[in-house]
């Protein structure tokens, strides 16, 4: 079989590569808050205070909830348990759709007010042609 | 039990196959690329954007699989003290390298049109940027280091540091809340993507395949020439 000299290189890497999971772990538990991208509306109900910071929101556009006047666009982030109304006024993606995903960037009014400074499109994970998606519209 | 590698033999192979790989690269190439930008439909949502995936997650793929087979590689190596293994992920290496800048870049330009912007602190997009890193660290510590025993040792850390990096990559989508959407391709579950576009994305990652292959054939053919040159005849 393998020498001595092997099976203690081998116990050296399975060592350092446990603690470095471990410790990367840690860290990244530790750091939450940072690594997500955005707040769901139900996070930021549970807000123990408002912060003057820039954060971002996320969720869908709540269905028949986008309302365009000259200078301003006013809608809904839902999480489907909770609502949080956006006023937006700036360019808007493409993508930016009643019932789909979308992540705005700016401040905290109160609890269900947000004002946002820039607007990002969520795409989600399906691809499929027109016809697809119009025949499963159908059923 | 890797002791018995001779150069002269792995030689031939590494000088006569690069043509015939070329020749594959290019066919499954032309055929991925027909596919991808004029056979498939577009997308119902994004349009003609999506043939940009095409590009994107081949490329990402491959740079993860490759940065996964160097650390193997390196382990074994440091393990067994065997230096082949060591000299086959340096030829693998720049491959990994490119595509992980390619699965960046054209990530930002699909980025701007469908999310809004070029670039976004997420989990996936950041944690991608550090793959790139590594990649960096790994290519310049064979370069400044002159004793074969160091570099060796040095490089077989930066794997094993990056590695802890790779399931972090492919899991921030569902751990964390990121821009980036989660896999559409699930081996266990249903996939979210239509036939009509999974079959474009699997031509090429195989042409992607190739052409890594491609280059680590003509590297390695590099390193062989290079042991030859020192009169050696065993590793």
């Amino acid at each position: 079989m393998y020498g001595r000299k092997v099976k203690l290189r081998f116990l050296f890497i399975v060592l350092i590569l446990i603690t470095l999971i471990l410790t990367a772990f840690l860290v990244l538990k530790s750091l939450e808050e940072n690594v997500v991208y955005f707040q769901s509306p139900s996070e930021i109900k549970l807000l123990s205070e408002l912060d003057k910071k820039k954060i971002r929101v996320g969720g869908m556009v709540k269905k028949n909830s986008i309302f365009i006047t000259a200078n301003e666009v006013k809608f809904i982030i839902t999480d489907f348990k909770n609502d949080i109304n956006v006023t937006y006024s700036g360019a808007i993606p493409n993508l930016f759709e009643e019932g789909k995903g979308v992540v705005a960037e700016g401040f905290l009014k109160d609890r269900s007010l947000f004002s946002a400074t820039k607007i990002l499109a969520k795409h989600d994970e399906n691809y499929m042609p027109p016809e697809v998606k119009e025949a499963l519209g159908k059923k | 039990m890797f002791k018995f590698f001779e150069p002269n033999k792995i030689f031939q192979i590494t000088s006569k196959a690069p043509k015939y790989v070329l020749f594959l690269f290019i066919v499954v190439l032309s055929v991925g690329l027909t596919e991808a930008l004029f056979l498939s439909p577009e997308d119902y949502k994004q349009s003609d954007a999506v043939r940009i995936m095409y590009v994107h997650v081949p490329s990402a793929w491959i740079s993860l699989g490759i940065f996964s087979s160097i650390t193997l590689l390196s382990i074994s190596g440091f393990i067994f003290k065997n230096k082949n293994f060591f000299l086959i992920s340096k030829s693998l290496a720049p491959s990994g390298f490119v595509f992980n800048i390619i699965a960046l870049v054209t990530g930002a330009i699909w980025g701007k049109p469908t999310w809004g912007t070029w670039w976004a602190w997420d989990a996936r997009i950041t944690s991608m940027l550090i793959l790139a890193l590594f990649y960096g660290m790994y290519l310049i510590s064979w370069r400044i280091y002159e004793s074969e025993e160091k570099v060796f040792k040095i490089t077989t850390f930066i794997t094993i540091l990056g590695i802890i990096n790779v399931p972090i990559i492919k899991y921030s989508v569902d751990w964390w809340n990121t821009l980036h959407q989660p896999a559409s391709i699930n081996i266990l579950t249903k996939s979210s993507i239509h036939s009509s576009m999974l079959f474009p994305l699997i031509i090429m990652t195989a042409a992607f395949a190739l052409f890594s292959l491609l280059i680590f054939l003509m590297k390695y053919n590099t390193e062989l020439i290079k042991i030859k040159n020192k009169g050696l005849d065993r590793l």
